[in-house]
C-alpha cells in the first residue's frame, strides 16, 4: 500500500447520555492508503458513519489519534481536503443545481470563470449537463444525489467520504450510480471512503471492506478485495464475489453475538 | 432551554441599570429649571437658553446640580423606584389606607389601580369568552359546509389585515347612544378582536388530522359527529390553546382602546388621564398594570393548557 | 316594511346561488367570497332603508360611498400622516432593527438565552399603552406614531427572525462546515436564505400591527390629521358615514400592503414548499 492518507490510531468516542456513557468508537485503528476505495459496512450503532465523521473532523474522538494528509483532521477540513456526500442530497432550493454547485466554491474563493468551467466539468462527470438553471425540487431523488456528489467533487480534494449515498434510492438506480462512481474513481484517482449498509454494494465498489459490529463500536474484519479495478455489474454473480460476501456476512454475524 | 436563569437575570439588570442611566438625559432640562428656581447656578443661565441646547452637552456643564433626576414630580421618566412607589401607592396604599379604599369604605376606591384594572379585566374576560365560543362555532361551521368555507373564511383571512381595531370608537360611541355602555360596549370590541384569531386558528386545527386518520374514521363507519368529538376536536386542542392566547391578549387591546373615547375608568382611560394632566408615573403605573395582566391572563391560559393536555394524557 | 323582506329574500337568494357556485362552479374560488361580501352590502343598505335607521347609528353603504368620493383630498391627507409617515417608517425601521438583534442574538449565545425570554414576554403585552408616553418624549406629530409601531413590529419580527436562523437542519450545517467556512458565509449562505420564509410570516403578522399602533396612537393625541384623528373628530361631529369612510381607507390600506407582501413573498421564497401548491 502506498503511503497511508488517513490514519487511525486506537480511537475512541464515548458519548456521556442520560443512559450512561455510549461505546460509539472503540480502539479503531486503520490505514487507508492513497487511491483506495474502502467501505465500512455494519448494522446500527457500529460506529461507522461515526468514524467517517471523525476523519471529516465533524466528530471529537474523546481518545486515540486520527490524521489526514499527515494533519489534525480539522486542520484537514479547513485545508479543504475531502469532499463529503451525506445520505440525504441536502441540496439548497433556493439555489439551482448550477448554483449549489458553485456553493462550495463560492466560499472557498474561486474566480468566477474557475467557478463556471468547475460547474460544467463535474455535471459532465455525473452526467447532469444541461440541468444547471434546474432547481433541485425539479429532479427526482437519484439525480439529486448526482448533484449532490458533483458538488463534492467540484474543488478537487483528494480524499471523498460518502455515508451511505444511495440508501434511499431504489436498485435499478442504484445500480446504474455504482456503476458511474466506479467509472469516476477510475478516472479521477480520489481516494474514497464510504458508509453503506449494503453487503453487494460493499463488495462492488471497494478495494478494503471494513466489517464493524456495534457495543462498543469496533472493527470486527478488514478485508483486502482480489477483484479487479475494473469491475463490470456482472461480476456479482462470479464465485469470487460471492466468496468475499460470505466473508462480510461472517464478519457481520460474529458482530451479532454478543446480542 | 438549560442555564436560562443567569442570563435572564444578567439581562433584566441591565435593562434596569440603563433605565436609570437613561433618566438623567431625559429630565435633564427640567431637572435643571427646578434647580435654578431653588437658586443653583446653572450653565447658560436661561431657560429659553437651555431649551435648544443638547441634552448631553447640559449635563456635562451642570453635573453638581443633576441630583433630583430621580427623584422629578412628573418626569419625563420616571425612575423605577417611581414608578414601583406609584404602583404600590395606586393600588396597596389607596385600598388599605385610603378613604374610600376597601378597608374603610368596604369597596374599590375609584382612585386605585386595583378598581380600573378590574373595569378593564371585566370587559376583557366577557369580551374574549364571547368571541372564543363565537370564534370555534363559526369554525365548526366553516369546516363541515362547503359553503361557509367558501364564502365566509376568506373574509375571515382578509379581516386580519385590516385594522379593525379602528373601528373600536365608533362601536363604543354608537352602542352608548342606544343605551348601552360599560361593560358590555367594550366586550363588544373585545369579542370581534379575538373572534378572528380563534377562528382562523381552530379551522387549521380542526383540518390539522392527516388524511390518513380520517380515512381511518371511515373504516370504522364513524358519524360526522363521532369524528368531530373523537378526531378533529382533539386533534385542535393546541391551536386551540394558541389561538386562545392570541385573543386574550387582542382582548385585553380592545377593551382598553374601548376606554378611550368615553371615560368612564379603567386602564386605558387612566393612562389618557395621565397624559392629559401630564401625570407621567400615572401612566407608567397603568401601563405596567396592564403588561402584568396580559402576562397573567397569557400564562393562565398556558396553565389551562397544560392542564387540559395531561388531562389527554399527551406527554409534555 | 318592504324593503326589509326584500333584504331577507335577496340574503336568502344570494345564499343558494352560492350553494349553487360551490357544488356546480369552478369560479366558487373568488366568486363565492365575493358574492357573499356584495350580499352583505345589499341587505344593509336594504335593512338600513327599510327599518328607517337614523345615520348617527348607522348610515347606508350608498351613504358611505358618497362621503368618501367627496373628501377624497381630507381622507388622502390622512392616508399619508397615518400610513405612510407613521406605519410605514416604523414599520421599515422596526423590522430592520429586528433582523439585525436577531442576527446578534443567533452570534452571542448568553445574549440569546437572556433576551429570548423577555422577548417573548414582551410580545404579548399591549404595546400600544405605550402611545401616552411615547407621545410626550416625541410628540403630537407623525415620529411618536413611529415610535409606537417600531416597538408593536420589534417583538414579533424578533422572535420570527430567530426561529428562521434556527431552521437548518444539522446536516445543512455539517455541510458548512465540510467547506471550513466560517460564521459569516454560513449566515450569508444557508442561514439567511432559510429563514427568509419566517421572516415573511413575520412581516405580515406586522403589516396589521403596524396599521393597528400608527391608529390606536393617535387616539391618545395627534395633530388635527391623521386616520385616528379623523375617526375621533367625525365621532364627535356624529358623522358616522364619514367614520366609515375612514375605515374603508384603513381596509384599503391593510389589504394592498398585505397582498404587496404577499407577492414579494412569492417572488423571494419561490422555493419554499408553502409556495409549490
Amino acid at each position: 500500500m502506498s503511503a497511508p492518507v488517513i490514519t487511525a490510531k486506537s480511537l475512541d468516542l464515548t458519548f456521556e447520555t442520560n443512559d450512561g456513557p455510549v461505546h460509539a468508537l472503540r480502539d479503531v485503528s486503520l490505514d487507508i492508503g492513497k487511491g483506495e476505495f474502502v467501505s465500512f459496512i455494519g448494522p446500527s450503532g457500529c460506529g461507522k458513519t461515526t468514524f467517517l465523521r471523525c476523519i471529516a473532523g465533524l466528530e471529537q474522538p474523546t481518545g486515540g489519534a486520527i490524521s489526514v494528509n499527515g494533519m489534525t483532521p480539522d486542520e484537514a477540513r479547513k485545508a479543504r481536503a475531502y469532499g463529503y456526500v451525506f445520505q440525504a442530497a441536502g441540496l439548497y432550493p433556493w439555489r439551482t443545481i448550477g448554483g449549489n454547485i458553485r456553493l462550495p466554491l463560492e466560499i472557498m474563493g474561486f474566480s468566477r470563470a474557475d467557478q463556471t468551467e468547475r460547474v460544467n466539468r463535474v455535471l459532465e462527470l455525473v452526467d447532469l449537463a444541461g440541468f444547471e438553471k434546474k432547481y433541485p425540487w425539479q429532479l427526482s431523488g437519484g439525480m439529486q444525489q448526482r448533484a449532490s456528489i458533483a458538488r463534492a467533487l467540484a474543488f478537487d480534494a483528494d480524499i471523498l467520504l460518502m455515508d451511505e449515498p444511495f440508501g434511499a434510492l431504489d436498485e435499478i438506480v442504484r445500480d446504474h450510480l455504482n456503476e458511474q462512481l466506479l467509472e469516476l474513481w477510475a478516472r479521477t484517482e480520489k481516494t474514497i471512503g464510504f458508509v453503506t449498509h449494503s453487503i453487494p454494494e460493499a463488495v462492488y465498489l471497494s478495494t478494503k471492506i471494513v466489517v464493524m459490529s456495534p457495543r462498543p463500536g469496533r472493527i470486527t474484519d478488514v478485508i483486502d478485495s482480489p477483484l479487479p479495478r475494473e469491475r463490470p455489474l456482472d461480476i456479482r454473480d462470479t464465485p469470487e464475489f460471492i466468496e468475499i460476501a460470505h466473508r462480510v456476512r461472517d464478519g457481520l454475524r460474529a458482530g451479532h453475538l454478543d446480542d | 432551554m438549560k442555564g436560562k436563569g443567569l442570563p435572564v437575570l444578567t439581562v433584566v439588570f441591565v435593562i434596569i441599570a440603563l433605565w436609570y442611566a437613561a433618566v438623567v438625559p431625559m429630565n435633564v432640562k427640567e431637572v435643571l429649571t427646578q434647580a435654578e428656581r431653588a437658586g443653583a447656578e446653572i450653565v447658560p443661565p436661561s431657560a429659553a437658553d437651555r431649551r435648544d441646547a443638547s441634552r448631553w452637552a447640559l449635563i456635562l456643564a451642570n453635573v453638581d446640580n443633576l441630583g433630583e433626576s430621580w427623584a422629578m414630580d412628573r418626569a419625563r421618566l420616571p425612575a423605577p423606584h417611581q414608578v414601583v412607589r406609584e404602583l404600590w401607592v395606586s393600588t396597596w396604599g389607596e385600598e388599605v389606607n385610603g378613604r374610600r379604599g376597601i378597608v374603610q369604605s368596604g369597596s374599590f376606591s375609584n382612585r386605585s389601580l386595583v378598581y380600573h384594572a378590574g373595569i378593564t379585566l371585566s370587559a376583557t374576560v366577557l369580551g374574549f369568552a364571547i368571541g372564543s365560543v363565537a370564534g370555534v362555532l363559526l369554525a365548526i361551521g366553516i369546516v363541515y359546509s362547503r359553503v361557509m368555507d367558501r364564502s365566509v373564511m376568506p373574509w375571515a383571512i382578509i379581516s386580519q389585515t385590516i385594522p379593525i381595531v379602528a373601528l373600536a370608537p365608533m362601536i363604543i360611541v354608537v352602542l352608548y347612544s342606544v343605551g348601552l355602555s360599560g361593560v358590555v360596549a367594550k366586550a363588544v370590541i373585545s369579542a370581534y378582536l379575538s373572534f378572528f384569531p380563534v377562528v382562523v386558528g381552530m379551522v387549521k386545527g380542526f383540518r390539522s388530522p392527516e388524511a390518513m386518520q380520517l380515512d381511518l374514521m371511515q373504516t370504522y363507519s364513524a358519524s360526522k359527529s363521532q369524528s368531530f368529538w373523537k378526531l378533529r376536536l382533539p386533534a385542535s386542542v393546541p391551536y386551540l390553546f394558541a389561538s386562545l392566547k392570541i385573543g386574550i391578549a387582542a382582548s385585553l387591546v380592545g377593551a382598553i382602546v374601548g376606554e378611550l373615547p368615553v371615560q368612564r375608568g379603567g386602564l386605558g382611560a387612566r393612562m389618557l388621564g395621565g397624559s392629559y394632566y401630564g401625570q407621567t408615573e400615572q401612566i407608567w403605573a397603568a401601563l405596567f398594570v396592564a403588561a402584568l395582566m396580559a402576562a397573567a391572563l397569557v400564562w393562565l391560559i398556558g396553565w389551562l393548557e397544560r392542564r387540559t393536555l395531561t388531562a389527554m394524557g399527551v406527554p409534555q | 316594511m318592504t324593503l326589509v323582506i326584500l333584504a331577507l329574500v335577496l340574503w336568502a337568494v344570494l345564499w343558494l346561488a352560492n350553494v349553487w357556485l360551490v357544488r356546480n362552479s369552478a369560479v366558487a374560488g373568488f366568486a363565492s367570497p365575493l358574492i357573499f361580501g356584495v350580499t352583505i352590502l345589499i341587505v344593509w343598505e336594504l335593512l338600513v332603508k327599510g327599518l328607517e335607521v337614523p345615520n348617527v347609528i348607522l348610515p347606508s353603504p350608498s351613504q358611505v360611498a358618497v362621503t368618501f368620493s367627496e373628501n377624497l383630498p381630507t381622507l388622502w391627507a390622512d392616508f399619508v400622516q397615518t400610513i405612510l409617515k407613521g406605519a410605514l417608517s416604523g414599520y421599515v425601521i422596526g423590522a430592520v432593527a429586528a433582523v439585525i438583534v436577531a442576527v446578534l442574538l443567533d452570534r452571542f449565545d448568553f445574549l440569546r438565552r437572556g433576551l429570548m425570554p423577555v422577548s417573548n414576554f414582551m410580545a404579548a403585552l399591549p404595546i400600544v399603552g405605550t402611545a401616552p408616553i411615547l407621545v410626550m418624549w416625541f410628540g403630537f406629530d407623525w415620529q411618536s406614531k413611529a415610535a409606537v409601531v417600531v416597538l408593536m413590529v420589534f417583538f414579533p419580527m424578533l422572535v420570527n427572525t430567530m426561529a428562521g436562523l434556527l431552521d437548518t437542519s444539522a446536516m445543512q450545517r455539517d455541510l458548512m462546515r465540510t467547506y471550513g467556512a466560517k460564521y459569516w458565509q454560513t449566515l450569508l449562505h444557508l442561514r439567511l436564505p432559510a429563514a427568509l420564509p419566517f421572516v415573511f410570516n413575520g412581516l405580515k403578522i406586522s403589516a396589521t400591527l403596524s396599521l393597528v399602533g400608527a391608529i390606536v396612537a393617535e387616539f391618545f393625541g395627534s395633530p388635527t390629521t391623521g386616520l385616528g384623528f379623523r375617526i375621533n373628530a367625525s365621532l364627535g361631529q356624529l358623522a358616522l358615514d364619514m367614520v366609515w369612510a375612514v375605515i374603508v381607507v384603513a381596509a384599503l390600506a391593510g389589504s394592498i400592503f398585505y397582498g404587496v407582501l404577499t407577492l414579494l413573498e412569492r417572488r423571494l421564497t419561490f422555493w419554499h414548499p408553502s409556495q409549490r401548491q
